[in-house]
């Protein structure tokens, strides 16, 4: 198959992704920086507040978006063997969430945005703000539509065939993000939009709240999925063995996507304007999530230890050592699991209900996030575009070695800058502010580990760069002729040969996922035209 | 409406559903490591919930509404209201303001030891509090009343943090707090201008 019109599409995702990325990277590094108080020359709120909004903006939706996107599309086309369907509308959602992309960055680098990636409502931000992250969002939509459109297509053709699980978990996260980004897209039509240009006087922040962690919990698991189908469909054959199981990885992203969306108020359990009874039911659904990573976790570690034993490890952990550690995937896979097994620990302490007033809100919370999104979610975008890089270009890589000092370092970095980052906020210290300036002796305790900080970005930033740069030099080296690779996926142990239609297709799951999402969101949204609710105006910042 | 055939209908669904899940293929070692995954989730979940439905143990969650663009008018949040009050049957109530960049009042004295009712509202903005060290922490979403019942345990000098993003000024938003053994502390007499109906 001639694919160069897919990979073409797939590198312009990608490249949008990447370059949003880098330029997130360098605000990180300034922002550790000024909120230690080091250089005071650097204390400014306005510039940090519009770098901090920017940086979220950059790194959790269009990095993200972007690469799903672009990721999807040439995991379609691979595994199904077949083009993208409708690439011109392809095309059409790439240039419009780009340009949502670019209306939504003048206002926040001009300070006219500054109320963070989460919005705040009653705060408003210039109304181009939300239409350009809209747009953003109306792009991603298109690309649901073209994933779901090829999955039913396929089967359709080859009636009663298992779909390939790489294109199982891709149409799976376009269906999760179709619900999961309906939440927030509630907010932004019906409150944002109109308050921000005036057609509405007030809004209540708790329906907006509410409305916005609907999308809170699932959006996390929409930028996890590729990740996790990397962890699936690459990994065990990047390391010489066989997937464990199969009808068990369709079996935990079914799982993840159903109950990834009916718990999102453990990000309210701190909020007056809902009830504990359903911060319970949500925080009860937020445990049972737990386990398709569990499962996940264990289906990983099994094919790694196959693959370890098949290339000669004896004993309880001397397949580990026998592991291809020098394989980019390979080694993104254990520093990912790694950094999962205590950002999860760190999971497990916020979704525990009411012992999250120690940390809600503090310090914490953004280092639990960087590690296990900017850790465990991120170095495997790096190690999949390690290895689709030369495919996409025919080219290999520029440099492997560097691929894995890269790998390294982002690891290293992330666990220097988000162990102290959890500290400070055990110590305390409140998320999002720009510098200290409480006059109490507490704050003398946090100095130490906003110093670390530093270092950790500093090492972060370089290994992005090297990132960044290698990809740019795989692309612009000489073309060679010679040069052809394939896309590999996984086979696993036991071939499946027919499945049930419930672990093959997504209908059954829909209607199950709509019943959870009426009972558990139904009644919390509906009080809001109940209660007698006062309504905020506008507020700038 | 004809339950009984529903009702059919979704047996046979469930029981088709469960014997194609004993079909399919899962490991001896699989079936161990999620009853193992099932039991800790059940302990946990299990340990939250007791807490909550027999110890009390839940989040602040007192679905209560105000009008904070009006809290001046309020009876309850007029200025001369706010802080720490006494009442006749020994119950301590802090009433809390937070507003654009202070929380109202700014000083207050409370004792240790003793359970304390924090009613806080948002007179603008949404805003969260936190004080390091204690559990008392909770979202302050203009519109709604936010209140929490804690105990301080240790006397001292505790800060009162704005942990919630509130505009330019976020870091300058906090307040102290004077916790005191509980023999030392007296209530504050009490406002000769109160609310209620004979202020009307």
């Amino acid at each position: 198959m001639n694919d160069a019109a897919e990979r073409k599409l797939a590198l312009s995702h990608l490249w949008v992704a990447f370059i949003a990325f880098i330029l997130a990277c360098f605000m990180g590094e300034y922002q550790v920086l000024e909120r230690s108080g080091l250089i005071s020359a650097l204390d400014s709120p306005s510039v940090y507040f519009a770098s901090v909004s920017t940086h979220g903006v950059l790194m959790a939706f269009v990095l993200t978006t972007f690469f799903i996107m672009g990721f999807g599309y040439y995991i379609a086309a691979t595994s199904l063997k077949q083009p993208v369907w409708n690439k011109p509308l392809a095309w059409g959602a790439f240039w419009l969430a780009l340009f949502g992309v670019v209306l939504a960055a003048i206002p926040l680098l001009t300070g006219k945005a500054s109320v963070l990636y989460t919005f705040y409502p009653p705060i408003v931000a210039h109304a181009a703000f939300y239409i350009g992250a809209t747009l953003l969002v109306v792009g991603s939509w298109v690309w649901c539509v073209i994933m779901l459109v090829m999955f039913v297509q396929w089967k359709k053709a080859k009636p009663g065939q298992p779909v390939p699980l790489a294109m199982f978990a891709t149409a799976m996260n376009a269906l999760l993000w179709l619900w999961t980004s309906a939440g927030v897209a509630l907010e932004v039509l019906f409150q944002l939009i109109p308050l921000s240009l005036g057609w509405i006087d007030t809004v209540d922040p708790g329906l907006a709240r509410t409305l916005f962690a609907w999308t809170l919990h699932p959006i996390v698991y929409f930028w996890l999925i590729p990740a996790y189908t990397a962890f699936y469909v690459f990994v065990p054959k990047q390391a010489g063995g066989f997937l464990f199981s199969d009808e068990m990885a369709r079996l935990a992203f079914i799982v993840l996507a159903v109950f990834a969306l009916p718990i999102g108020f453990h990000h309210l359990y701190m909020d007056p304007e809902q009830a504990k009874g359903w911060k319970l039911l949500h925080g009860i659904g937020t445990f049972v999530v737990a386990l398709p990573t569990l499962v996940t976790g264990f289906t990983v570690i099994a094919s790694l230890e196959i693959a370890g034993r098949l290339r000669g490890g004896k004993g309880l952990f001397g397949w580990i050592g026998s592991l291809p550690w020098t394989n980019t995937m390979v080694l993104a896979v254990i520093l990912s699991l790694l950094m999962l097994i205590f950002g999860g620990f760190g999971g497990i302490v916020n979704a525990s209900y009411a012992m999250n007033a120690m940390i809600h809100n503090t310090a914490w919370v953004p280092g639990h996030f960087h590690l296990i999104f900017a850790g465990t979610t991120v170095i495997m975008y790096f190690a999949i575009a390690y290895y689709l890089w030369p495919m996409l270009v025919k080219k290999p890589l520029f440099s492997e070695s560097m691929a894995l000092v890269q790998l390294w370092t982002w690891f290293i970095g992330m666990s220097i800058l988000t162990t102290p980052w959890h500290v400070l906020g055990l110590l305390g210290q409140p998320r999002r502010i720009s510098s200290v300036v409480y006059n109490n002796l507490l704050t003398l305790s946090w100095k130490p580990y906003e110093l670390m900080m530093i270092l950790g970005g500093l090492i972060l930033l370089g290994s992005a760069c090297l990132f960044i740069y290698n990809l740019a030099k795989t692309q612009l080296s000489p073309a060679s002729e010679a040069f052809d690779r394939q896309i590999e996926f996984a086979e696993p142990i036991h071939a499946v040969e027919s499945l049930p239609e419930w672990l093959n297709d997504f209908k059954p799951w829909n209607k199950v996922i709509a019943v959870l999402m009426a009972i558990s969101f139904g009644y919390p949204i509906l009080q809001f035209f109940f209660m007698n609710t006062s309504g905020s105006s506008a507020w700038g910042f | 409406m004809q339950i009984e055939p529903l009702k059919q209908k979704y047996a046979q669904l469930l029981r088709d559903f469960y014997a194609q899940l004993r079909a399919i293929h899962i490991d001896q070692l699989e079936r161990k490591w999620i009853t193992i995954s099932l039991i800790v989730i059940g302990l946990f979940v299990g340990i939250i919930t007791i807490d909550a439905l027999f110890h009390g143990v839940n989040p602040p969650s007192k679905v209560e509404t105000v009008d904070s663009a009006s809290l001046h008018l309020n009876k309850e949040f007029a200025e001369d209201n706010l802080g720490v009050q006494v009442d006749d049957k020994g119950n301590v109530t802090v009433r809390m303001v937070a507003g654009r960049y202070s929380f109202f009042p700014k000083h207050i004295t409370v004792p240790a030891e003793t359970t304390l009712t924090f009613r806080w509202v948002s007179m603008d903005v949404l805003h969260g509090v936190h004080i390091p060290m204690t559990n008392m922490s909770t979202m302050i979403v203009p519109g709604y009343v936010a209140e929490i019942t804690t105990t301080f345990p240790k006397p001292g000098e505790y800060p009162m943090l704005c942990n919630e993003y509130c505009g330019l000024g976020h870091n300058h938003m906090w307040s102290n707090i004077s916790v005191i053994a509980k023999e030392n502390w007296t209530a504050p007499a009490k406002s000769s201008v109160k609310g209620g109906s004979n202020n009307e």
